[in-house]
């Protein structure tokens, strides 16, 4: 043995960790699980974390009602397969209750009413632990998240008094209402995630990969042409050569131009991009400078 | 196969950590063009004739009006050796409750110097705190060599004045590098101003310094974190202890010792998702399985039967207090997590407080206030299994919670038995 430890087996190995940690001084944690391709990789490190037990907490799917058909498939197969409960929680359903309403315009995204969704849902089932597959190479708020993110009884983070959070010992004590946000990729890029996705052999969407879809240009970003988002005038759709690099609300989430129809090829972009993910992809965080701190204290992902 | 390094970088305010960053990241190619565009946008605003690099880790809407860091900022880069996660800390006293939750991580700490002021408090105070972290490795960036005409003799006055201060701490690793920052000297490349020094650049020193033999490899210690049994037809008598190594090696077939019951037993197979494993080190989150069946649940300690850690209810520890609404003093419950072991604990006293810049220890003090440190003896409800801090920093630390407000008060380093 030669005691070297690759910084994916290294990174693995943490995560890991601190999934075991969560799931014994928890009560009711809950993985959230988007489709995308990082809950995809927290998914898998849940699995390896209990294996040969099957995972101890269920996972919850936000659901905004504008995903793609690929996404719903990937996430029923998946969850089969583990064995585990599923909790979708619709954002449509709140918006038919009326506890939300719906932006108007064809600018209108359901990104923002996720917030209040995911808050109410962890309430209705009390789940005390929230695990997101955020990264902190993302965005610059979340490069100051901590593993452990404590939010009070309104879900709420307040990024100028956070814990200090030494070592590797995480401190989830809270009191009945609040909850944790656990963060277990928070040192990963989104290199690395590819990386491993290249290494286990792991499957993800195909949307992820290159393909021929119908997109337009909207605010310096492609855009799919779908049932949830209206064209506008002088948006011409045609089709184009494009893959995803994040996925969330169709609304929301543009498409990159893109020929990598392999791990592999994806792996070289991504090397090469000289854009980060969701300065490429991202209308919400492109509302304004801090869009995403604000978005993080009401309780957002 | 690259290695993952952890660095922090503090220092005083205006020595240029922020400028030291963006330069790393933009020389290694880490600076993303919308991420430059948006500091860009974001600087003339603020009216700034150029870029202010200092914005793409200032990430917090506070830390961007005020210009200050607040809280520690975690960045990414990778050169073909390494890979890298920087915790650009804050230097202001009053958040040195961020700056250690950076460092205690850290494989190596850079504390930068402005040539022109030489060593302040500050510096001084950020290489003791790294000293009592015991991050293995301590880089003095002499930066601003450019405003001193890359003066060899500045440079070596000021590695004459801390390293008269370095002697009284406990480092293991010193390295002074010249640079500027701003100009790029001796930060990838080595610098034709400064042919005088010998020294390699700071990022071939990240990339080279040497440290897999920082971790511990002789001590064998697994925190269990979780039994897994599975209940199903396959796994039916299947009993697993995950966790992750601590220090040491684990091997199948070894023989162990579980503490606290102090049975023994032998190491059947060491388990990963990925299938067995012949061993298993620190930091590898395996499953253990082993031979006979006996009693052992979350925060109990496997080991060595030829070599436990201490076990003991009353510990001495240097404490740095991290609360601002409440003291440490004799008397104080509070509970304790050490390893995957929660107890709660009692301060029996408070030995002294360190002045962190003079090292002098105060005998008299009875409290550690907000960001102080100093000797404390704990009592615990349970026996804690732990080696020293300064023998591995996994079995010899613990932070220190309010039972009332959930807050992480405390953290400690252990210094032995009382
Ligand atoms: N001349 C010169 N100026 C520098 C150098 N490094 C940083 N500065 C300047 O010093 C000021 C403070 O730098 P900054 O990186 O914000 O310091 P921080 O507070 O430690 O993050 C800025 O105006 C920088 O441009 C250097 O090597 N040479
Ligand atoms: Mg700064």
């Amino acid at each position: 043995m030669n005691y070297e430890l690759s910084h994916l087996k290294t990174l693995e190995s943490e995560s890991i960790h601190i999934i075991r940690e969560v799931a014994a001084e928890f009560e009711r944690p809950v993985l959230l699980f988007s489709g995308g391709k990082d809950s995809i990789v927290m998914l898998r490190l849940a699995e390896k974390a209990f294996w040969p037990a099957k995972i101890p907490f269920p996972v919850m799917h936000i659901d905004t009602g504008h995903n793609f058909e690929e996404v719903y498939e990937y996430r029923d197969r998946r969850v089969a397969e583990l064995g585990i409960k599923l909790v979708v929680a619709s954002v449509q359903d709140s918006i038919d209750s009326g506890k939300q309403v719906e932006q108007k315009g064809p600018r209108a995204s359901r990104n923002q009413l996720q917030t209040m969704t995911l808050l109410d849902a962890l309430e209705e089932h009390g789940f005390d632990a929230a695990f997101g597959g955020a990264r902190r190479d993302e965005e610059k708020a979340r490069s100051k998240e901590r593993v452990y993110s404590f939010r009070d009884e309104f879900g709420q983070w307040d990024p100028k008094n956070q814990r200090p959070e030494l070592w590797s010992l995480y401190n989830g004590r809270h009191l009945r209402g609040e909850h944790i946000r656990i963060f277990p990729l928070s040192n990963w890029t989104e290199l690395d995630i590819w990386q491993y996705i290249a290494e286990d052999g792991i499957e993800v969407p195909n949307i992820y990969y290159a393909h021929e879809r119908e997109v337009f240009e909207r605010d310096g970003m492609l855009l799919a042409v779908t049932e949830f988002v209206t064209v506008m005038e002088g948006e011409k759709p045609e089709t184009r050569t494009v893959r995803f690099r994040t996925v969330g609300d169709a609304s929301c989430t543009g498409a990159v131009e893109s020929d990598a129809r392999t791990v592999q090829e994806v792996i070289d972009e991504v090397s090469a991009t000289r854009v980060t993910e969701r300065g490429a992809t991202r209308a919400d965080d492109r509302a304004s400078e801090a869009a995403m701190e604000d978005r993080k204290r009401q309780g957002y992902f | 196969m690259s290695e993952l390094l952890r660095f922090a970088t503090a220092g005083s305010v205006d020595d240029g950590k922020s400028t030291l960053i963006g330069r790393l990241l933009f020389d290694s190619k880490s600076i993303f063009e919308d991420q430059m565009a948006s500091v860009a946008d974001a600087s003339e605003r603020m009216g700034l004739e150029g870029p202010n690099l200092a914005l793409l880790t200032d990430g917090l809407r506070a830390e961007r009006e005020q210009g200050i860091t607040i809280d520690v900022a975690y960045r990414y880069f990778a050169t073909p050796k390494r890979k890298f996660i920087i915790a650009d800390t804050p230097g202001h006293v009053q958040y040195t409750r961020n700056m250690v939750t950076g460092a205690s991580t850290a494989d190596l700490a850079i504390v930068l110097i402005d040539a022109r002021k030489g060593v302040l408090e500050q510096s001084r105070r950020h290489a003791f705190i790294a000293s009592l972290l015991r991050i293995p490795h301590l880089v003095i960036a002499v930066n601003k060599m450019d405003l001193v005409d890359y003066s060899e003799d500045r440079f070596n006055e000021i590695v004459e004045e801390f390293g008269s201060f370095a002697a009284k701490l406990d480092i293991s690793d010193l390295t002074f590098i010249p640079l500027s920052a701003l100009n790029g000297d001796n930060v990838v490349g080595r610098s034709e101003h400064m042919t005088w020094f010998e020294g390699s650049s700071l990022l071939h020193h990240l990339e080279t310094v040497h440290i897999a033999s920082d971790r511990n490899l002789i001590d064998a210690r697994f925190p269990v974190q979780c039994v897994l049994r599975p209940h199903t037809d396959e796994f039916h008598d299947y009993r697993g202890y995950a966790g992750r190594v601590a220090s040491g090696v684990f091997r199948a077939g070894d023989e162990v010792m579980v503490l606290p019951s102090g049975f023994t037993t032998k190491i059947k197979r060491i388990e990963t998702f990925d299938g067995a494993v012949d061993g298993a080190f620190a930091p590898m989150s395996v499953t253990l399985l082993l031979e006979d069946e006996i009693d052992i649940s979350r925060g109990d300690m496997i080991c060595r039967p030829q070599n436990q850690p201490t076990s003991a209810q009353d510990i001495d520890a240097m404490v740095c207090w991290l609360a601002d609404e409440t003291v440490l003093s004799a008397g104080s419950k509070l509970s304790i997590k050490h390893t995957t072991r929660t107890a709660r604990a009692i301060v029996k006293d408070v030995k002294y407080r360190l002045d962190i810049n003079s090292l002098h220890r105060d005998e008299a003090a009875e409290t550690l206030q907000l960001n102080e440190m100093g000797r404390v003896s704990i009592r615990t409800t349970l026996p804690l299994f732990f080696d020293e801090y300064r023998r591995s920093r996994e079995t010899g630390s613990f932070i220190l919670i309010d039972e009332a407000t959930n807050a992480t008060v405390g953290a400690g380093m252990i210094l032995g038995e009382t």
